[in-house]
């Protein structure tokens, strides 16, 4: 197996002086689909951010052999980590366009591959952002990780609150970007964990409690039940 | 009707100069969460640099005055930079830190201005029409008010270009509506910050300049009075909204020239309650995000 893409190693968290994320340590392979699961409140969310260096940490976190976790977020993005945050976070006092462009790092952003990603998102280049749908709010939130060309994706639960069909549109779009460069998936619908991740690493307690193939995970029942909390029962329907 | 006019228009002359501080307070706000209250010091440093300079190039002209207003935008702008980033950029997050440095400077640096140009108000001189007046709807008004007004909405204009029209702008829009997020985008937001504090710093420079103007004199505390009305229009204006401070200014301008005519000198009194109606009914101001 190649060189992780990402090595965490007792990495900690804290908001407002509150742990919420307690020594953990796992690896995202340079190719494919992981995904960060665990139940809600368990600290996925935090585990991202504090990759990202959004929350105090402490711990080591090395990204393509270079240590990052001492430097401030907006250098670990230019090392080339796209984010996709949990609930979008797009400026919606900006235009669609406007978003895109604040996103745009590299001499040659990858705007033609966007457009063909994202058409719908492209015909409302002009609108607020702020005015979109949900699902489209999530289209610009992605294209904004993926106009530049990253060398890994930290993606928050990007189907939360979506529409079935849209979901599987935003599915489909992880599926095609992981083509190109490894994703880091936090996400709470099976279906599209089923769909999308070739790994897993599951958070109890603050803590990983299982690493390891995603068929492993997701054909046991009663890990997902006892690490998950949910019932698989109805393939693709249970979340 | 006549009376109206130029209670009108002297308001919009004084709002110019209210713009002119709160549009800087704003964005600082907006984008850092520093409350600044050392702005009023750069207003006052760029306006005596400016007489200083201006009246021993050539005093009482137009070119004086030209070179005083391109003075104090260079002062305002270079003081209130250094200021952030000697001071300020360490301090971000720490609320309580930043206001007792941004107050322990405006009260160090009155001090300071007065032992080098006294208490008293020193009186300048300025252009021959600015003293005049131009007849409009059979009101007298002072020509200076017209110069005051062009200045400010030069200002609106080249503030609106600039965020609108670069990648700074772009970046320090975004950033008033979610800094963390521009920096999970891999931007420096910080670099930004210097910027904004310089432009603000540019802007109550030229405002200082013009206030001398306006009132006929400098003061080591010229600063001080426009900053309390600036503050005022900022937070009813919506803290972080730049149209919103450039509305407010006008209504809490005018709103205190007609209450100082006609409710016996209580401009500042009807300001202040207008104010407490605001934080009342629409705390976040006429056009502030939603906190």
């Amino acid at each position: 197996m190649s060189e992780p893409i990402l090595r965490v190693a007792g990495l900690s968290g804290r908001i407002g002086g509150q742990q919420v994320v307690e020594d953990i340590s796992f690896e995202v392979p340079a190719v494919g689909i992981t995904a960060l699961l665990g139940r809600n409140g368990v600290g996925k969310t935090s585990t991202i951010k504090s990759i990202l260096g959004l929350i105090d940490r402490t711990g080591s976190v090395h990204f393509g052999g270079i240590r990052i976790d001492r430097m401030p977020t907006h250098r670990i993005v230019q090392q080339g980590v796209g984010y996709v945050p949990e609930d979008r976070e797009v400026f919606g006092s900006l235009t669609v366009a406007e978003n895109l462009r604040l996103a745009e790092r590299d001499d040659r952003p990858r705007r033609e591959f966007i457009e063909r990603l994202f058409p719908d998102i492209h015909d409302r280049r002009a609108q607020r952002a702020g005015t979109l749908s949900g699902g489209q709010q999530q289209m610009v939130s992605l294209a904004r990780a993926l106009v530049n060309d990253n060398r890994l994706l930290l993606v928050d639960e990007p189907t939360k609150g979506l529409a079935p069909r849209i979901v599987d549109e935003v599915a489909d779009a992880l599926a095609e970007a992981a083509r190109t460069v490894p994703i880091l998936l936090v996400e709470q619908n099976l279906h599209v964990i089923r769909k999308l991740a070739e790994r897993v690493v599951v958070l109890s307690g603050g803590r990983v409690v299982f690493t390891g193939d995603a068929a492993e995970l997701l054909d046991d029942e009663d890990r997902i039940q006892r690490f998950l909390g949910v019932h698989d029962a109805t393939e693709g329907s249970t979340r | 009707m006549s009376t109206v006019v130029l209670l009108l228009i002297t308001g919009l002359g004084l709002g110019a100069l209210y713009f002119l501080v709160a549009s800087g307070l704003s964005l600082i706000y907006g984008l850092m969460g520093v409350l600044n209250f050392a702005h009023g010091s750069f207003l006052t440093i760029s306006a005596f640099l400016g007489w200083e300079v201006g009246r021993r190039v050539s005093d009482g002209t137009w070119w004086g005055l030209a070179l005083s207003a391109f003075i104090g935008i260079a002062v305002g702008a270079i003081v209130a930079a250094a200021t952030e980033y000697l001071l300020i950029r360490r301090l971000y997050e720490r609320h309580i830190e930043q206001a007792l440095v941004t107050v322990g400077l405006a009260l160090a640096s009155v001090a300071l201005f007065e032992g080098i140009w006294g208490t008293d108000p020193i009186y300048t001189a300025k252009p021959a029409w600015l003293s005049q007046t131009t007849e409009l709807l059979g009101a007298k008004i002072p020509n200076d008010r017209f110069l005051l007004i062009a200045c400010a909405l030069l200002v609106l204009g080249g503030i609106v270009l600039f965020l609108q029209r670069t990648r700074y702008g772009l970046i320090i829009r975004a950033g008033v509506e979610n800094r963390a997020m521009v920096t999970a985008l891999g931007i420096d937001v910080r670099r930004s910050f210097t910027i904004v504090f310089a432009i603000g710093g540019a802007a109550a420079g030229l405002g200082g300049v013009l206030a001398s103007v306006y009132y006929g004199y400098v003061s080591a505390h010229l600063g001080s009075v426009l900053l309390i009305f600036a503050f005022i229009v900022t937070v009813i204006g919506g803290l972080g909204s730049l149209t919103g401070a450039a509305i407010a200014s006008v209504l809490v301008a005018v709103l205190q020239q007609f209450a100082n005519f006609y409710l016996g000198g209580t401009g500042d009194l009807v300001v202040v309650i207008a104010l407490a109606a605001v934080l009342l009914v629409r705390p976040r101001g006429l056009m502030g995000k939603v906190a």
